[in-house]
């Protein structure tokens, strides 16, 4: 069965996704589902929209293909969605722009947003600029450390960042704080939020801001390859960009879709953010969903080098395709993702954000030998951001004259 | 079915022509062992209704007030387990109406039938889970009912007359209005919300009303009870207990919110709420 007409009426994915949220929200909520659907047929909402998908956030992005990464590896050919060169540097923009136009078209002034890595956050904070609206931003304390450079951006483009200093000090507590912001504000607030999570319609209508990753990469692949590719690979943090890639695909069932999880530095309880490989159903933040939680339903701290992958739950709709065994999910620790951003980096002149490079180790990792295979690869996001986390971590480039290892030349 | 605690409460107190005081504390905060005297000292000072917050690590609907009981409580290694343990030793030496008062997952985790049948042994009354909107709260409102427990929800100025209708036909023992638009704690001012959403939900139900969020003054709580059938008070308690109140500063508080709330002369009549607006006897 296809399952493109999910959710149903009532927001459900299967027995996934819902409106979990106190009453104060629930009219806001069912007031943002109605302002959609009616956008979503209008023409001239879909033609602005596309006019700054194409004039301001620089789509079409490219679908490259990697051919040293690929020959380097010896078996799958691998093509990389470059959503890593639009404007602010990640696909987030697709979302941010979309929720932008339905913020102005039901008269709200202020918008509220959650970050974890800094991508959405700046993203958000690019289309309030653009939009001349009021922007608050929740980051965690810890993610603020982490993505200073993004913070700065953020203040930059006019932005007031919330520091949130509960709990992890993380995604978690950004999006609580987000929420609880909301509930006070609501009348004159959208929330923004930055990905496939929370209650309906937030999971369909950041899927659906996004779904132009996939359609773009169908039709493009099409053409380069004259069929469908055989393995789809994306991280997956809240899940938004692995949705945006996926859902073209999901009436094919010869493409197999693979969701890369952050597997952090172990696989102990609050020491990774692997929903599928460590968590269980549950609710947090308005949908129900696979969530790392004690035995006595207390969310789960979690740990990812990558902060935008740092979450204790997941989208709904992936819980869905997981169950179906429509998509699989795997995970991969810190020490791979760094290593896998450096192989691109080397192979390709590409810096990918630390995200991104999880699910680039996965396709590095499956490469090998599965010659006469398509594979695409969301490349989500750039590097930049990540600088101060690939200098901890590469501490033996701050000083050596040439590349101590791995494919490269030496710079002089 | 038997009427439970709680039903029966309202209805004595509908004779009396008084609001009830509901006092709102996180159970297992600042320890498990405390939880039953400082319950004990707030039925002495004048509650009428105990909700006991189960801790949760994700408040979204609590300020800061509460979040920080809710870490204290979970620091102190309390679990849904233990605030049932809890409520059985408050039911051990009162008979005082409680109301379990908690966010979904924790619930949800150790199942709902077992929750309704291990509340029912514990002599807990009823249950509110703050962030299950009616639209998902068919299977569990049919388990509580189903045991005779009451299933309370919330509210709110933003919800439309559809909404209310919904929360009305699945809340029993009584309907919580959340005050205004925001999260739990005190504020200086109460809110020019309550009365219209009062006058909505008259309109709709007979089932008694009682207001939360943001009240924590006497005055405030006098006002609310002019016009409500029952004034809960919450972030002020867990404030106080956050600042070591012992059991004899928790009971004078809990009398001078007492004190407040039996001087107001309630509505005389559901229905009427328009008679008596805010600040005037009828």
């Amino acid at each position: 069965m296809i399952m493109t007409s999910q959710p149903d009426a009532t927001g459900h994915f299967g027995p996934y996704g819902g409106r979990f949220v106190p009453e104060v929200l629930m009219a806001p909520l069912e007031e943002l589902e109605r302002a959609y659907f009616e956008a979503r047929n209008d023409p001239a909402f879909q033609a602005e929209l596309t006019d700054l998908l194409t004039r301001y956030a620089g789509r079409p992005t490219p679908l490259y293909y990697a051919k040293r990464l690929s020959e380097t590896l010896g078996g799958a050919k691998i093509y990389i969605k470059r959503e890593d060169l639009l404007h602010t540097g990640a696909h987030k923009i697709n979302n941010c722009l979309g929720q932008a136009l339905l913020a102005r078209r039901m008269g709200k002034k202020r918008i509220i947003a959650e970050t974890g890595a800094g991508q959405h956050g700046v993203a958000t904070a690019t289309v309030c600029a653009l939009f001349g609206l009021e922007c608050v931003v929740y980051m965690g304390e810890e993610d603020m450390r982490r993505q200073r450079l993004n913070v700065f951006r953020m203040r930059l483009l006019g932005a007031t960042v919330a520091p949130v200093a509960n709990g992890s000090r993380t995604l978690k507590d950004a999006i609580s704080e987000a929420m609880r912001d909301w509930v006070t504000n609501v009348e004159t607030t959208h929330y923004l939020l930055g990905s496939v999570l929370g209650a309906h319609p937030y999971p369909m209508i950041v899927r659906d801001f996004h779904r132009i990753i996939g359609e773009e990469t169908r039709a493009e692949i099409l053409k380069r390859e004259g069929g469908l590719p055989d393995v789809l690979l994306a991280c997956v943090g809240g899940g938004s960009n692995a949705i945006g890639l996926f859902h073209a695909f999901i009436g094919d069932e010869s493409v197999k879709l693979v969701g890369v999880e952050a597997g952090g530095r172990s696989g102990r309880l609050g020491d990774h953010a692997a929903r599928f490989a460590g968590g269980a159903p549950g609710v947090l933040h308005g949908s129900q969903s696979y969530v790392l939680q004690d035995s006595d339903g207390q969310i789960a701290l979690t740990h990812s080098v990558s902060a935008g992958l740092d979450y204790a739950s997941v989208g709904p709709e992936h819980a869905w395709l997981h169950d179906r065994h429509r998509a699989e999910y795997t995970f991969v620790r810190d020490v791979d993702a760094l290593a896998a951003a450096r192989t691109l980096a080397r192979t390709e002149g590409i810096i990918p954000a630390l995200e991104s490079a999880h699910a680039v180790a996965e396709a590095i990792r499956r490469a090998p030998g599965d010659t006469g295979k398509v594979y695409v690869v969301n490349l989500s996001g750039r590097g930049d951001k990540d600088t101060d986390i690939y200098r901890e971590n590469f501490p033996e480039l701050e000083h050596s004259a040439r590349p101590t290892d791995g494919p490269g030349c030496a710079v002089l | 079915m038997q009427p439970t605690r709680i039903q029966l409460l309202f209805d004595r107190l509908k004779n009396e022509g008084r609001a009830a005081l509901i006092a709102y504390l996180t159970a297992g905060d600042p320890s498990p062992e405390r939880t039953p005297e400082l319950v004990a000292a707030l039925e002495r000072g004048g509650a009428d209704l105990i909700e006991l917050g189960v801790p949760f690590s994700d408040p979204i609907a609590d300020g800061p007030v509460i979040q920080r009981g809710a870490d204290r409580a979970l620091k102190a290694g309390t679990t849904l387990p233990k605030v049932l343990e809890i409520a059985r030793r408050i039911r051990e030496k009162s008979e005082i109406p409680l109301l379990l008062f908690t966010y979904l997952n924790p619930a949800f985790q150790y199942g709902f039938e077992r929750l309704a049948r291990d509340m029912k042994a514990a002599g807990i009354d009823g249950c509110l889970l703050t962030d299950v909107s009616v639209e998902e709260a068919a299977q569990y409102v049919k388990i509580m009912r189903g045991i005779g427990l009451d299933t309370v929800f919330l509210a709110a100025p933003t919800s439309t007359e559809r909404r209310l209708q919904l929360v009305a036909a699945y809340s029993s023992g009584f309907v919580y209005l959340v005050s205004r638009t925001g999260v739990t704690g005190e504020r200086t001012a109460l809110s020019e919300s309550v009365a219209p959403l009062i006058r909505r939900m008259r309109a709709i139900t007979s089932t008694p009303l009682a207001v939360g969020f943001g009240i924590s003054t006497p005055e405030q709580a006098g006002a609310v009870a002019k016009m409500a059938d029952g004034v809960v008070v919450g972030s002020a308690i867990v404030r106080l207990i956050e600042q070591h109140a012992d059991n004899d500063g928790l009971e004078s508080f809990a009398r001078s919110l007492r004190t407040a709330v039996g001087q107001a002369e309630a509505c005389p009549t559901a229905g009427q709420a328009e008679a008596c607006p805010t600040g005037s006897r009828p």
